[in-house]
């Protein structure tokens, strides 16, 4: 297993883009949906740009994080500077987030449907 | 795979903008097993990639200097995605299984309907160590044995479920991680088991 040796966890680069933030805002899961409010303004921080450029249609954080090549982390800390000033609005899954409970049959047997005819 | 089309700029494929709902799969399993061979057959895109980092204050120490340091944990996963239908899309994630992507789960992987292991029969030890973390994490889960071609041992279905130590309620199945239907096959396994959980489930009071 070869590991790069500088990852996009370049701290550098990370603390510039999150304003030296390190905490995110985990309420934004991997899948949860982004759509932009509003457009990008000149001006405004090349990635949060991006953002709203990217989530004109529904897009999942971690399709931004991979867009953005960023880690999941500095996305969520972008988000909620967005969700905070209205500029997005995020579709939460409705899967049970808590350890161990299983999503309800109905939204399970809707998913193997959606398998069976693929 | 040809690596040409990665200097395209990355055509994206948006979903229906009445999509309002994510769901997740993991596919656990060690490095070359066919995780992102089986995301690719499939996905509705191209298998993409990123990474999480965490930064653990004073987990490493530094040794020359004896000063505690702040490690960062780097894991990467690739992953793709299939629309159900208007409203629901499924994204897969390809992961390793190794101990430090473990730290990650919660802050990753927490609500993800269930799990495939993905094993080769040649590498069996890769796959103890992913079964028992979702045990841990009481994620519900099958597992997949990825035949190769080269792979002599044809160890049966049942073989593989003692020489894993696996619960007769774990569902098995064997599958080639490059062909689409057998991919999909592996994901009804799945939703099949969970879907029979979840019905026993509801029906306890
Ligand atoms: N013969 C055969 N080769 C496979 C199969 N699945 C994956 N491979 C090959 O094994 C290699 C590793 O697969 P990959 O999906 O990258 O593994 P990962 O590290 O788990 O993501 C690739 O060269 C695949 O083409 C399979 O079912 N049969
Ligand atoms: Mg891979």
């Amino acid at each position: 297993m070869t590991r790069k040796p500088v990852d996009t966890g370049d701290p550098d680069r990370l603390y510039t883009v999150t304003g030296g933030r390190s905490r995110a805002d985990d309420s934004f899961d991997l899948v949860t949906l982004i759509v932009s409010e509003c457009e990008p303004k000149a001006g405004m921080q090349s990635e949060h740009a991006r953002i709203l450029d990217l989530c004109r249609h529904p897009t999942a954080v971690v399709e931004i994080a991979a867009e953005l090549k960023l880690p999941i982390t500095v996305v969520r800390i972008l988000l909620g500077d967005l969700l905070d000033t209205g500029r997005i609005t995020a579709r939460h899954p409705r899967a049970a987030r808590s350890v161990a409970s299983l999503p309800d049959s109905a939204l399970l047997k809707e998913v193997l449907h959606g398998l069976r005819n693929l | 795979m040809g690596s040409a089309t990665s200097e395209l700029p990355s055509h994206r494929t948006p979903l229906a903008d009445a999509a309002e709902t994510g769901l997740k799969i993991v596919i656990v399993g060690g490095f070359g097993v066919g995780k992102t061979t089986l995301v690719r057959s499939v996905s509705e895109i191209r298998p993409l990639n990123t990474e999480e980092v965490m930064t653990q204050a004073g987990v490493g120490v530094d040794e020359t200097r004896g000063v505690a340091t702040k490690s960062t944990t780097t894991v990467a996963f690739d992953f793709g995605r299939i629309s159900l239908n208007e409203r629901t899309v499924l994204y897969l994630f390809g992961a390793p299984g190794q101990e430090r992507f473990w730290f990650l789960w919660d802050s990753l992987f927490s609500g993800t309907l269930g799990a495939v292991v993905l094993v080769d029969t040649r590498r069996m030890d890769d796959s103890w160590y992913a079964i028992d973390r979702l045990e841990h994490h009481r994620t519900p889960f099958v597992v997949a044995v990825n035949r190769f071609d080269d792979d002599t041992t044809r160890y049966s279905l049942e073989q593989i479920r003692q020489a894993l130590a696996l619960s007769e309620h774990v569902p098995m199945v064997d599958c080639d991680a490059r062909v689409r239907q057998s991919g999909k096959d592996v994901l009804i396994t799945l939703v099949d088991h969970l879907y029979e959980l979840a019905l026993a489930q509801e029906a306890t009071p």
